[in-house]
């Protein structure tokens, strides 16, 4: 097994001002296998592939790999590529204005005999390599025409093309359906054949089940163990991440069923945005969290932009409290007393530059309006009270938000609407991306709130998760809503979720 | 196949024909209202392209800058400066041209290479660098010398000649002036230098690797590092880049003028990137072609020969006019980029 | 002790500070009686006069300049062409059309400035307009006001320099009778203690800063993005037009081609010397008035010391390279290293001493 070493980092550690990221940090990659990187948010996966790949300099540890004499450094990213290392971020790193041909082979364009770049080859090339993995698409055409999925297996095939002995995959399932899912794996497992070593990192459980070989997992920036995958079972792997006795996510369940009141909060009548989502009927009742699921595409986030106005809606009614709500701009909703945590949080979500208070009072500050200015010790109270509440971790409350790790900017997002007090509050994917301890948090707030009788829509790649957590579920499908499925009768089922989902023949 | 035409005519690409488009259907309209004074004549179509050499050269180097998504604003001054230089050399120092010439080839060179050092290296924002680089050139003619100096036959024989040197195009291509005498149309030596430059450019950035990072990293930098192209170099390349081709604008300028004044070239760093938005080059990087700023350079300049040939119209019309074209094409843009985010 | 210095270096406007104070030391140095400040016919006289006085246009555009820098993280390039539109607009109307010199008023002085002052607005608003709602990017939508604003004041002058030699007129760039204090020094306190007030007593810092970091999250948490942004631009432009009342009334005329030339520059300068990116987001008001001062001041010394106006850019120039060099973090980062490798070797040469 020794032999078969392809890449071993050992002891490495990096600090960044003020925080100790990777503290002797290991991870060993073999050939042939699929190596999952296991761990919570700020356990410090990003930081040690960077390292490895030359984005980030180590301060020390030692970096070895097979062929390769002595310690190895890499400055950038393209010392890892001439040795081998690829590498595919979650952020597809492509240029939307180059042609997918373009995006294929920049760096490393065929040549004429003259030196010059060799169009017609690399675009016969490229087509080749498409048409390997089965997607039909137009290579001259420039990247920004396709969808974000096919825009990751772009980059994927990137590295894949460029005879690399390392892969690295940094979440690069997030934003693929089930079935491009399904083709990622199919092209991992060829590699695999062919002996090259992948590093997979990915939240889904079930996604390291079904394609790794062994997991690595870590914690608060250190190793904790090299696994092979029939060593450790799901309950132990959460164990090793979390560092503590997992209380099981199903222990939340029992809370979830709370009843609400009759009072309607929000209705909505044939309300529709032309060319994303068809006309809907909707109606949110008091302490109510109703889950609004299908694929990705299938227009759920459409819908909940829709009800609060953030895309304007082009035609029906929504009411709130029984009286007509006509959104022009979100801070009408906001007015109304709607909250909107968005899918997209560092899009949509945090300004990066500002402080976790600047951020939290945000929305509070938009609803009073530009001349009531909140007191900078109310601003400060609030803050406080939110980091303790929701047991943000950031070093003070004046630490800018991008310094923080995804799940916390995550919450103080969520805080800033908590603030506002709001009657219905929409939470889109909120625990895409964050470990399963602020999963389970997370969940649990939800049904506070909803206890407190705020009315909540919660959005969830994870049926599962959304089955604990909701009373109710809209279905949608293509950009419409197809169906409800209630929770009374037992009705509300994985099964039947899936099937609600998939739709056609029962 | 019609269909697949139609494909390839994307928002860019559209653009750049409505560009071209323009200019002809400027142009026409300047010859049918002008053509009693002599608009119809080649020779009116070739003064523009003679007029304008340096501004195409410059416009050129201005676009591979604009397509990493830099910005050069030092051109003007660097123009002023190499044409001080030319003058006080030849008219003053009484040195020869040749040398002269090289010098500011290598001139250019070192300017652009400092600019870019300090923009691809040390991330200082390209504006205000090339801002102290405009000042500073600007500067530098006035420490070279205050006065404006004319380049005469007797000063630099080589160089009047050069100047001065018709390449005639074939007789047919002429007409009988009121006299009675043919007139052969002609161009000059620096049209001949501008057109090379663009063609030397359009190749550079369709067939070359450098001239693809520069889309890339326009696009979208972050990317273009992580897909292992070395952003610093490119970027300190484009700006070198630039600068030379000023240089030889700078060349072309003095070819015209024969003179080296303090103000010389003032606001041609403004007309160099009107030009180019015009030509379909966008400012934020990754979109757009040298053969859109060749037109974008030659559509400014027909306005302002319309408003000369005119001759009762106060200049600053030419201004208005610039800036009406521009605030179309920016707004043509704009719908153009909201079309395409719509159709997602 | 030392950990108090550190901040102070730390601080923004430490560095744009310092240079102020060197630019004022040098002088110092110079000319001893650089300081010297008396007065002559009853109005104040002295270099530090000099510099409050006619930094006044640079500092009241870089109070415009920075809100535009922070919201779109581009610039307004068109500033100095609205300065010399609002100029042109106001005396046109004051001599009245196609007169190039008068003593007396064709309409109320007011009238006259407001409607410059408007000109300059309109010129802000559709600024505001165009990088707002049609998200063009700033420079380039600026740009066609470069172009057109000098050249259409021109066509309100006639083509020609329009005096308006009327003593109130001169008031606003010189002095008025019985104060010693040169007026445009007070009109660059109202218009900066204005928007301080403003940014301070309301929340529109926030805002700007909110918007400049990430238009699309600060509308989904309510904020009005395209208005804010336009809102900062219509300030600018007004800045600009009171900027051109002030260079105008210096000179009481219409000097078309002159009034505001390279101000555009001066004034993104001055925003960048004050510590301020021009990527947009976080910005510091005080830092852009203190690098306006500046600017000023080294212009003042360089004429000072027999530098030519022509020959002073170059000066400027170096001095801009080394200030924004020695910002950039880039180059903070490379000495840091350098200085964590020193300290690298002192440990490991005391390692080996010590074994």
């Amino acid at each position: 097994m020794i032999n078969n070493v392809l890449i071993e980092m050992r002891d490495i550690t990096k600090t960044f001002p003020g925080v100790v990221a990777l503290d002797h940090a290991q991870l060993t990659i073999r050939k042939g296998e699929i190596h999952a990187l296991m761990g919570e948010n700020g356990a410090g996966k990003s930081t040690i592939i960077k390292c490895l790949t030359g984005v980030y300099e180590r301060d020390s540890g030692e970096v070895h790999m097979e062929g390769v004499e002595g310690n190895i450094y890499n400055h950038s990213t393209m010392d890892a590529q001439n040795i081998g290392i690829a590498t595919v971020y979650q952020e597809v790193n492509l240029c939307p204005n180059l042609s997918v041909a373009e995006n294929l082979f920049i760096g490393r364009e065929p040549k004429t005999k003259l030196g010059t770049v060799d169009w017609k080859t690399m675009n016969r090339k490229a087509k080749k390599i498409m048409d390997d993995l089965e997607i039909p698409i137009d290579v001259t055409k420039t990247l920004d025409n396709y969808s974000l999925a096919i825009q990751q297996m772009i980059a994927i095939a990137r590295a894949v093309d460029m005879d690399c002995r390392v892969l690295i995959l940094d979440e690069p399932t997030s934003s693929l359906d089930d079935n491009e899912v399904e083709k990622l794996f199919k092209l991992m497992t060829d590699l695999k054949n062919k002996g090259v070593g992948i590093l997979f990192v990915t939240h889904f459980l079930e996604q390291v089940y079904a394609v790794c070989d062994r997991i690595t997992v870590m914690r608060n920036g250190t190793f904790v163990g090299d696994y092979s995958v029939q060593e450790l079972p799901r309950v132990k792997l959460v164990a090793a991440m979390l560092g503590k006795d997992f209380d099981d996510l199903a222990a939340i369940k029992a809370e979830g069923h709370s009843s609400f009141s009759d009072e309607v909060v929000v209705e909505a009548e044939e309300l529709s945005h032309k060319g994303t989502i068809k006309p809907f009927n909707f109606k949110i009742h008091k302490g109510e969290v109703v889950g609004v699921t299908g694929l990705l595409g299938s227009g759920r986030s459409e819908m909940v932009r829709c009800i609060y106005g953030a895309d304007k809606p082009t035609g029906g009614k929504l009411s709130m409290h029984g009286k007509e709500l006509k959104a022009k701009a979100p801070i009408d909703s906001i007015r109304a007393g709607m909250g909107y945590l968005p899918d997209d949080r560092k899009a949509d979500g945090c300004i990066g530059d500002l402080s976790v208070r600047e951020n939290i009072i945000l929305a509070l500050q938009a609803r009073n309006g530009m001349f009531k200015r909140i007191p900078i010790k109310e601003q400060n109270r609030i803050a406080d009270e939110f980091i303790k509440m929701l047991q943000i971790k950031t070093a003070s409350r004046e630490t800018p938000i991008n310094q923080l790790s995804g799940g916390n900017q995550q919450k103080v997002i969520l805080a800033r609407w908590l603030c506002t007090h709001p009657d219905f509050l929409i939470l889109d994917e909120p625990t895409r991306g964050i470990d399963i301890g602020t999963k389970t948090e997370f969940q649990k707030l939800v049904l506070e709130f909803a206890k407190q009788g705020m009315s909540v829509i919660f959005i969830s790649s994870e049926i599962e998760e959304m089955i604990r957590t909701c009373t109710r579920m809209c279905v949608m499908r293509d950009g419409q809503k197809v169906g409800e499925i209630s929770s009374e009768e037992g009705a509300m089922t994985q099964q039947a979720v899936m099937g609600a989902i998939a739709g056609g023949e029962k | 196949m019609n269909k697949k035409v139609f494909d390839k005519l994307n928002g860019n690409t559209l653009l750049l024909v409505i560009t071209i488009c323009l200019f002809f259907f400027m142009y026409i309209i300047g010859c049918i209202v002008y053509s009693g004074k002599g608009f119809t004549h080649l020779q009116t179509f070739l003064n523009l392209l003679i007029t304008n050499a340096g501004l195409i050269c410059v416009a050129s180097g201005m676009t591979c800058v604009m397509l990493c998504g830099g910005i050069d604003i030092s051109v003007g001054s660097l123009v002023a400066m190499d044409c001080m230089i030319l003058a006080y050399g030849m008219g003053k120092l009484n040195l020869p041209c040749i040398p002269l010439i090289l010098m500011i080839l290598v001139i250019g060179l070192v300017f652009g290479a400092v600019q870019g050092f300090l923009i691809g290296y040390m991330k200082i924002q390209p504006f205000i660098i090339t801002m102290a680089g405009m000042f500073f050139a600007r500067g530098m003619t006035a420490v070279i010398c205050t006065d404006q100096i004319s380049i005469t036959e007797t000063t630099n024989k080589l160089f009047y000649a050069w100047a001065n040197f018709k390449i005639q195009l074939p007789a047919f291509l002429g007409y009988v002036n009121k006299k009675g005498k043919l007139q052969v149309p002609f161009i000059r030596i620096s049209v001949i230098i501008a057109l090379l430059v663009v063609a030397a450019t359009f190749f550079l950035l369709k067939y070359t690797k450098f001239g693809r990072s520069l889309y890339a990293v326009g696009g979208n930098q972050t990317s273009a590092a992580m897909m292992g192209l070395d952003t610093r170099k490119i970027k300190m390349k484009a700006y070198i880049l630039s600068s030379f081709l000023c240089s030889i604008g700078g060349i072309c300028y003095c070819l015209n003028t024969m003179s080296g004044s303090v103000q010389q070239a003032s606001g041609f760093e403004m007309d160099a990137i009107a030009s180019s938005v015009i030509g379909g080059t966008l400012l934020t990087g990754g979109v757009g072609n040298v053969i859109g700023s060749f037109f974008g350079v030659m559509i400014t300049g027909t306005i302002t020969t319309l408003v000369n040939t005119n001759g009762k119209l106060l200049s600053s019309w030419a201004n208005i006019a610039t800036a009406a074209l521009l605030c179309f094409f920016i707004i043509l843009q704009s719908v153009f980029a909201y079309v395409k985010n719509r159709s997602k | 002790m030392s950990g108090k210095i550190k901040a102070l270096t730390k601080n923004q406007l430490f560095l744009p500070f310092a240079m102020m104070v060197l630019v004022l030391l040098i002088n110092l140095i110079k000319s001893p009686d650089f300081f010297a400040i008396n007065i002559q016919n009853g109005v104040l006289y002295g270099r530090l006069i000099d510099i409050l006085n006619r930094g006044s246009e640079i500092a009241i555009l870089a109070v415009g300049q920075t809100l535009v820098v922070a919201v779109s993280a581009g610039t307004d390039i068109s500033v100095g062409s609205v300065m010399s539109l609002t100029a042109c607009g106001t005396c046109m109307l004051l001599a009245g059309y196609g007169v190039n010199s008068t003593t007396t008023l064709a309409v109320p002085l007011v009238v006259g400035l407001l409607f410059g002052l408007i000109l300059a607005m309109c010129c802000g608003a559709f600024n505001g307009f165009l990088v707002s709602k049609l998200n063009i990017q700033p420079m380039v939508a600026t740009l066609i006001l470069f172009t057109a604003a000098r050249a259409i004041g021109l066509l309100l002058c006639n083509n020609q320099i329009t005096y308006i030699r009327y003593e109130p007129y001169k008031y606003f760039g010189n002095f008025i009778p019985g104060c010693p204090v040169p007026t445009a020094i007070f009109i660059t306190i109202v218009v900066v203690a204005v928007v301080m007030l403003f940014l301070k007593k309301t929340a529109m810092g926030l805002y700007i800063q909110s918007v400049g970091i990430n238009k699309k999250a600060a509308r989904i948490s309510g904020l009005n993005s395209s208005n804010i942004c336009f809102m900062c631009y219509l300030i600018c432009g007004l800045c600009a037009g009171i900027a051109g009342i002030v260079a105008s009334s210096r000179i009481y005329s219409a000097d078309s081609n002159n009034i505001g030339r390279n101000y555009e520059l001066d004034s993104i300068l001055a925003v960048a010397l004050g510590g301020n990116s021009l990527g947009g987001g976080r910005f510091n008001m005080a830092g852009s008035i203190i690098g306006a001062y500046t600017i000023q001041a080294i212009t003042v010394t360089l004429l000072a010391m027999g530098v030519s106006t022509d020959q002073a850019p170059v000066v400027k120039a170096i001095i801009v390279v080394l200030i924004v060099t020695a910002q950039a973090p880039a180059f903070k980062a490379f000495l840091a290293e350098r200085k964590a490798k020193k300290l690298v070797q002192v440990n490991e040469t005391q390692n080996k001493e010590a074994a």
